[in-house]
């Protein structure tokens, strides 16, 4: 029982970085087609501004409140400039935003190092966060917990935001139509790059949230972009909803074979998992349904 | 209101509009007819900036839109309705109006007036738009294209494909909005009787060009069918 518990809050904890790392990627990816590597650095580059904020400000209780926010823009905006000189030209061309993100992600590394150096620093958490919370006689740390609290309400501001906000309304039906939404009277161009601006932006709180994990260094990303881009396919591309449910699973899964495994066993099991789902599903867990063209 | 001075259109290598001129005065209304391939549509588009022109000059109120997007477009009056029904299908009615009526000071009330004119859509506001039929998704293009309170629409084929129940409804809509001051329609049909009914002129396409252009009414139903027969 005791390590059911301990395996399914594992899980949820993995499952829960997962998602904050996969959340903007189904975003860009599936709403416009876009491969972006790159898309880990700018997770990187939100965990470096934590480290520069917490510097800055001094304190780290504030400072994670502070940077979220800030990161959330820093990555944005690395997303906007991306957007603007390179992937406008490349909608829809998956093979070719690959290729060149993944030199802009090379790139971008390079320049961490050359500013932050090639050692992890650490950016220590808030006292408060530090140490257990104890339930039912289980401990359950409490820097997961907030990582938890922050992907679940990172995932609820987005959808309410697509389904609720005008933004939102354009952002779908730029997806769902282009050439209608044009005549529609939106301005899709604007969308595309308000739609980067935040699922990049989303790139950068998931960093800050890195940071509570452990130390960060400049190739931070590399290990989170494959894992986020296994998300959302298996999430079905496109759909926000389905990223969250096969990031939970997936970090389930993996917390349950890495207990009766090992880590480097689990990490082929869950992949040979998602394949043999991949083939028998295609789509992913959702996909998107239309009754005809329109 | 518009005209298309001499354009040229395709598609890749191929021009599927050769030299075309048409031209939509203000308050008038304008026919297009044609047999299926005669590039109606890729006219529309053309006049609506979905397709740039390789040729030739588009204006809207005297001035130069020939490069401009189609939301640009828009902004300046025009509103198009594509052929076949088309909506944003996983959002609801409603939802298609309200995209449209984002950041218009009248919004609210303008989606009221499209509703207004096709009141079977009141029932079906939580509905998604790809569950509808395909009459009440044309209706509900029709009203989204008047939430942007156009002086120039643009109608591709607006009974095609239709239950015939609701032909007739769409028709009068259609007729109604003709009617109503202030508002110029470009009209693609091929019913050739409403066409004309409608119309103050029109335009018979052939292979990408005019064949045939006159007054519009009952009178000229003789001239278009033998000028479409050809
Ligand atoms: N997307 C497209 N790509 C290439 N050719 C097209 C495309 N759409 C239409 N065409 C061609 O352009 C010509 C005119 O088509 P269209 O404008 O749709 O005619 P209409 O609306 O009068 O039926 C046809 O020969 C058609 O095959
Ligand atoms: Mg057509």
């Amino acid at each position: 029982m005791e390590i059911i518990v301990t395996q399914l809050f594992n899980g949820l904890s993995g499952g829960s970085i997962l998602l904050l790392a996969a959340l903007g990627l189904a975003l860009t990816f599936g709403q416009m087609g876009v491969i972006n590597m790159a898309h880990g650095e700018f997770i990187m580059a939100g965990a470096y501004t934590a480290y520069v904020t917490q510097n800055v400000l001094g304190s780290a209780g504030l400072s994670l409140f502070v940077s979220l926010p800030i990161a959330f823009v820093v990555g944005g905006l690395l997303g906007v400039v991306l957007e603007a000189t390179l992937l406008r030209r490349m909608y829809h061309r998956p093979l070719d935003t690959l290729l060149v993100t993944w030199g802009v992600s090379l790139v971008l590394q390079q320049l961490a190092r050359d500013v932050f150096g090639t050692a992890g620093v650490d950016v220590p958490a808030p006292s408060w966060l530090s140490g257990p919370v104890e339930l039912l006689g289980f401990s359950f740390p409490r820097t997961r917990l907030f990582i938890l609290a922050l992907a679940v309400a990172a995932f609820v501001a987005l959808a309410l935001a697509l389904r609720f906000t005008p933004l939102g309304r354009r952002i779908r039906a730029t997806v769902q139509n282009r050439p209608l939404a044009e005549t529609a009277g939106i301005s899709t161009r604007a969308t595309d790059r308000l739609t980067f601006f935040i699922g990049s932006g989303l790139a950068g709180v998931a960093g800050v949230a890195l940071t509570l994990m452990g130390s960060i260094s400049p190739n931070l990303g590399t290990s989170y972009i494959v894992d986020a881009f296994l998300v959302v396919v298996v999430g079905g591309v496109g759909q926000v909803r389905g990223a969250v449910i096969a990031a939970f699973v997936l970090g389930i899964v993996q917390s349950f074979l890495e207990y009766s495994t090992t880590a480097s066993i689990a990490k082929v099991l869950v992949f040979a998992l998602i394949v043999a789902f991949l083939q028998t599903r295609p789509q992913g867990i959702f996909a998107v349904r239309t009754r005809s063209l329109a | 209101m518009l005209t298309m001075t001499d354009v040229e259109v395709g598609y890749g290598r191929t021009s599927v509009i050769h030299g075309v001129t048409v031209e939509v005065p203000p308050d008038g209304v304008v026919a297009v007819m044609g047999h299926n391939g005669a590039g109606k549509t890729t006219l529309l588009r053309a006049a609506v900036g979905l397709l740039p022109t390789r040729s030739g000059t588009i204006t809207l109120d005297g001035e130069d839109v020939t490069g401009t997007a189609p939301h640009k477009r828009v902004r300046r009056g025009l509103a198009y309705v594509p052929q076949g029904q088309q909506s944003f299908g996983q959002m609801t009615t409603l939802e298609n109006l309200q995209v449209v009526a984002d950041g218009r000071a009248r919004g609210a009330a303008l989606v009221d007036e499209a509703l207004d004119l096709f009141p079977a859509l009141h029932g079906l506001l939580g509905r998604r738009a790809g569950l509808l039929s395909g009459g009440q998704r044309q209706q509900l293009a029709i009203a989204r294209a008047l939430v942007t309170e156009p002086r120039l629409l643009i109608l591709d084929e607006p009974t095609e494909g239709i239950q015939p129940s609701v032909v007739a409804e769409i028709e009068q809509a259609i007729l109604g909005l003709t009617r109503r001051g202030g508002l110029s329609v470009l009209l693609v049909e091929q019913h050739v009787g409403f066409a004309l009914d409608a119309a103050g002129h029109y335009y018979v396409l052939a292979s990408g060009r005019v064949t045939a252009e006159g007054t519009g009414g009952a009178g000229s139903v003789t001239d278009v069918r033998s000028a479409m027969a050809i």
